[in-house]
């Protein structure tokens, strides 16, 4: 009886509905003012402003900006640098948090916090030694410079996360596989890694989606053009402020997609990560 | 007899070596990790303050002049002045967007998902989530654009309402520029926590509010008296991650304002960006860069102290 009158929608229920699908249009507003204005031609947008609907589809403005800023090497450079960060930065987190998350090994408290304070470290504090070092041994300017500092950095997260997780994981599983036989990292390979296979793949997007945003480290390393990735690539432009309206916008636009695209992925993982997790 | 005798000190003395043999092997997994933890993040830290301790240009030869770089950062008013920026956005990107989040996703799970069902409630988190995985450089083109002076969409929106008087140069203003920053900040934020916290609420006790309804509470005490309580500790970890991520913010400076106009919304990240690079102090920049280390390492440890003093006293 009190759940049905609990449940009632009530004129308020509405009016907060209501406030809050305005939110929510506050906060999309951005993406559909880029939206409108990356469609229009420059003389449109100079004739009517940034708040006019476009009156056909002006894509010329999008193909100027890709082939101006070389889009397609800028995207390929964030793919490889992300994915391949996500990669090892899994792969290391996985290995550290066997040992510290089922090994139990000694002092893996300390190791932890000592973990959980690298990871909360400005990287302003790291940057000047690293930029001096990386010239000094010529991988300054190279993307593979800028994959090794960031699995460091996504992997020290990634245990840190994977660790706590690893420390429930059912013991019996484990005593079984011993008694079959099996080595540490056969058990670690055939029984850790496929159980654990839902939250090791919320961790990739994760690492992906961070490493793909990453702006102060690329800046700083991947000066040359033909390095840099999607986010730096339109930070320094945007810098410059050489950009008319119209490719402001198809500069934003282009590097929205792939944003989307991620956090639809990203919804879907972490979905059927907690619902794994909470079947366990 | 014998054998019962016997029998403990074997089983003593062989589970150590056993246990021993265990920490060994596992330890080995550590191995390439530790490596690149002690190459990338321990021994530049440790080069870190050590530069501070110097005068150097980056080129030259450092020269040693101990704890002077420090003395001088507390009477540079330009260090003082982009610390209390970072307050402000302490307040913007921390403060601000946990109380929003708070009531925001109380509202979602309590009043929306059972009343309009929780699919109109992920749809609304998820819109408000958006600009979180935007990367900054793309949401900082769009608000630079739209803050423009001369034709964003701002200013035109206000002179085509009417409100022609109100408008700004709202990121070249120096007296203005911080507060719409922080504006900037709050819309990039919300969505943080508000994910976290409805997370966080599903994993209370659903009786907890069928019996205060049954008592007669209003909504706003069950939310005072229920739901802050009950997710104590994902607003702490909020606070915290959020309050660190405010003290190291550079992107979005760089990419708003560059530190301008004249200052005004100039942190101490970016005061130690430009000291590295731009002016070649490496010294002073690796002296700011420590301070502000120091910042979040003490923020760090406070909080997990907290966290371990709440767990104890919940078990």
């Amino acid at each position: 009886m009190s759940s049905v009158t609990v449940r009632r929608r009530t004129p308020g229920a509405y009016a907060l509905l209501v406030s809050l699908i305005v939110l929510a249009l506050v906060m999309l507003l951005p993406f559909v003012i880029i939206a409108v204005n990356a469609f229009k031609t420059p003389a449109e947008y100079s004739a009517h402003g940034p708040l006019s609907l476009p009156k056909g589809l002006y894509l010329q403005g999008l193909k100027d900006f890709w082939q101006r800023v070389d889009f397609g090497g800028k995207l390929v450079n964030s793919v490889i640098i992300s994915g391949s960060v996500a990669v090892l930065a899994v792969i290391l987190s996985v290995l550290n948090a066997y040992a510290l998350g089922i090994g139990r090994i000694r002092g893996r408290v300390s190791i932890m916090v000592v973990l959980l304070l690298a990871n909360t470290m400005p990287q302003e504090v790291l940057v000047y030694p690293l930029y001096f070092v990386s010239k000094k041994v010529g991988l300054y300017d190279t993307r593979i410079s800028v994959i090794i500092i960031f699995t460091a950095i996504q992997s020290a997260f990634g245990t840190y996360l994977l660790s706590s997780v690893l420390s429930s994981f059912p013991r019996e599983i484990l005593e079984a596989a011993r008694m079959d036989g099996a080595g540490r990292l056969r058990i670690l390979w055939r029984i850790v890694v496929p159980i654990s296979r839902p939250t090791l793949g919320v961790l990739f997007v994760l690492f992906f989606i961070w490493t793909w945003n990453e702006f102060f480290l690329p800046l700083i390393f991947l000066i040359s053009n033909e390095n840099q990735t999607v986010p730096v690539a339109l930070g320094v432009l945007q810098g410059q402020r050489l950009m008319d309206a119209t490719m402001t916008s198809s500069s934003a636009l282009l590097g929205i997609i792939p944003a989307i695209v991620f956090f639809l992925i990203f919804q879907r993982t972490l979905t059927r990560g907690i619902t794994v997790g909470s079947a366990n | 007899m014998t054998q019962t005798l016997s029998a403990p000190p074997r089983t003593a003395t062989r589970k150590p070596i056993v246990r021993r043999r265990d920490g060994i092997s596992y330890a080995v997994y550590l191995v390439p990790s530790g490596v690149l933890f002690v190459g990338i993040i321990l021994v530049p830290f440790l080069m870190n303050i050590g530069f501070s301790l110097t005068t150097w240009d980056g080129i030259g030869k450092p020269r040693w002049i101990g704890l002077q770089n420090y003395t001088k950062l507390f009477s540079d008013g330009d260090f003082w002045a982009s610390f209390e920026h970072n307050i402000a956005l302490v307040i913007a990107m921390a403060i601000i967007p946990a109380a929003i989040g708070l009531v925001l996703a109380a509202a979602l799970f309590d009043v929306i998902g059972k009343r309009f069902g929780p699919r109109t409630a992920s749809i609304l988190r998820a819109c408000i989530y958006l600009p979180q995985v935007l990367p900054f450089a793309v949401a900082g083109i769009v608000w630079a654009w739209m803050l423009a002076p001369d034709n964003g969409a701002l200013n035109e929106t206000l002179k085509k309402i009417g409100l022609g008087s109100l408008r700004e140069d709202w990121l070249g203003d120096p007296k203005i520029a911080l507060y719409t920053v922080m504006g900037v900040m709050i819309w990039v934020q919300i969505g943080f926590p508000l994910i976290v916290f409805m997370a966080g609420l599903q994993r209370v006790d659903p009786s907890l509010y069928e019996a205060a309804e049954i008592d007669g509470a209003s909504w706003w005490r069950r939310f005072w008296y229920i739901t802050i309580p009950q997710i104590r500790p994902e607003l702490y970890v909020v606070l915290l991650i959020c309050t660190v991520a405010a003290i190291k913010t550079f992107d979005k400076i760089y990419i708003l304002t560059k530190g301008g106009p004249g200052g005004a919304t100039r942190v101490p990240a970016y005061l130690s960006w430009q000291n590295f690079f731009e002016k070649t102090q490496v010294g002073y920049g690796a002296a700011i860069a420590t301070v502000l280390t120091l910042i979040t390492v003490v923020l760090t440890v406070v909080f997990l102290r907290r966290q371990d003093r709440l767990e104890r006293a919940d078990a």
